[in-house]
């Protein structure tokens, strides 16, 4: 079972950023790309390695004005850190 | 469907390889660049690859390469480097390693350079040397710890053949106390140099079965700690690669001359003018240059492609391979076993099994090695 920090981070080996032409935000790592859709975007954005898990999900629950989004932010970031793409 | 798409479907590069120059202080056997390279050493000017390189951006691509030949031979790399990286690409130095001394390295490092892939051709400092035709081992080692030392990714590449499949575990062993994050063996893929040497460098299917077990084995014991990425030789298989994940699909390589290529390999291909960045827009040559759009979409395949159900899966695979191979670049690749050529693949197999038996391990026809010398004798007509 592999478990992500309570702080996660974003791992050196990639790289996060917006793509204009695409209108999606990327994840970029050594000769390759993964596209990322709006609600993994808005979680990674926030893996600082300052945040808690909490702390994503409550900013998340706030910015979209609705609750109940702890599941899902802890099954994406369960397979994120499964990918390699958080510590 | 058989006209041309629309522009607007076409979607962008994602891929800009720069290949700088194919001046290479190294001499492998198994280089894909073109056999007669020394007839044409153009090469692109700074401004022009400053010029491309936002051109390939403004369209989409986020990858980028710097690659050759060898990149560090290039004076303005650093340069490219920044520049790259400040158009918001991820900017990857695809290299031997030689040249890389220290304050280059660190010099590309504030510049932002993303990572490196470093190449060895094997585990061994005799094997590394005599496939490089070059005493580097110990340079390259040094180079590795450099990489390590500026918190790079470290992504090391090797490419596999007769003389090195026997070696995998110990080249496996060579990368996890080197620190390697990506681990690439890359059997060796018949263009160029290595088209030239094919019979020289075809392993037995008992060598690629053997490596592939291996490797297995070694995923299994090591993690995620590194990850290997294993491609099996294509002529060992059933059914085509992906080439380039399709013709004008991802992937957009500039020669060192400017010649806008969609495969490295692609300028083998007769009849087709691959235009060049001097004289036309990167956004011209990517959706409406004929070469581009060659081989896009599925109208030009025939059969027993076009009734393929895997049609949109490998897209008929390499055209490259199906020239090189059967003298017809609109046919299957003949690594299909659908493909009526199918059977000359085999054999080539067949043949390589049979020298080896015979203790002829290439022995009695040279390997060809890269060289200025030996280019200009393949140029002449």
């Amino acid at each position: 079972m592999h478990t992500v920090s309570d702080q996660p981070a974003l791992s050196r080996l990639f790289r996060m950023q917006w793509e204009p032409a695409q209108g999606i935000y990327v994840l970029l790592y050594p000769e390759g790309m993964v596209k990322l859709s709006q609600s993994a975007a808005e979680i990674l954005k926030r893996c600082d390695g300052g945040h808690s898990v909490d702390a994503i999900v409550d900013e998340l629950e706030q910015a979209y004005g609705c609750g109940g989004l702890r599941d899902d932010v802890e099954d994406f970031l369960r397979v994120a850190g499964e990918r390699g793409w958080i510590l | 469907m058989n006209a041309p798409l629309p522009h607007t479907a076409i979607a962008p590069p994602l891929w800009l390889l720069a290949e700088l120059t194919y001046r290479c202080p190294l001499h492998c056997p198994f280089c894909y660049n073109p056999v007669d390279y020394a007839n044409d050493r153009t090469e692109l000017t700074t401004e022009q690859w400053f010029d491309v390189m936002r051109q390939a951006r403004e369209l989409g691509a986020a990858q980028l390469g710097f690659s050759g030949g060898e990149p560090l031979l290039r004076d303005d790399l650093e340069d490219l480097v920044g520049e790259g990286r400040r158009l918001g690409f991820y900017t990857n130095l695809i290299t031997s390693g030689i040249g890389l001394t220290e304050p280059r390295l660190a010099r590309m490092k504030a510049l932002g350079l993303d990572h490196i892939q470093l190449s060895f051709q094997d585990s061994t400092r005799a094997m590394n040397d005599f496939l490089s035709s070059t005493k580097t081992f110990d340079l390259k080692a040094r180079v590795a710890g450099l990489i390590k030392q500026y918190e790079y990714p470290m992504v090391l590449n090797v490419v596999l053949h007769r003389f090195n499949l026997d070696h995998v575990e110990r080249i496996i062993e060579m990368a996890l106390e080197m620190g390697v994050e990506y681990l690439e063996l890359a059997n060796t893929q018949y263009y160029g140099w290595a088209l030239v040497n094919r019979a020289q460098l075809m392993p037995t299917r008992e060598q690629v079965e053997q490596a592939e077990r291996v490797v297995n084995a070694c995923r299994a014991r090591i993690g995620n700690r590194m990850r290997i990425l294993f491609v099996v030789p294509d002529y060992f298989e059933e059914r085509p690669k992906a080439c380039m994940n399709g013709w004008g699909s991802v992937f957009l390589g500039i020669a060192p001359d400017g010649t806008a290529l969609p495969c490295h390999a692609a300028r083998s291909l007769p009849g087709i003018a691959f235009p060049n960045v001097r004289d036309v827009g990167v956004k011209a040559i990517w959706q409406g240059s004929a070469a581009f759009n060659r081989y896009r979409g599925d109208a030009w395949m025939k059969a027993p492609c076009r009734s393929c159900d895997d049609k949109s899966r490998d897209f008929g695979g390499c055209r490259c391979q199906a020239y090189a191979l059967t003298g017809d670049a609109d046919g299957a690749d003949p690594v299909c076993a659908k493909s009526p050529h199918h059977g000359d693949v085999q054999a080539i197999v067949v043949h390589a099994r049979r020298a080896q038996d015979a203790g002829d391990g290439g022995e009695s026809r040279p390997l060809v090695f890269r060289s200025d010398a030996n280019s200009r004798k393949a140029g002449m007509p």
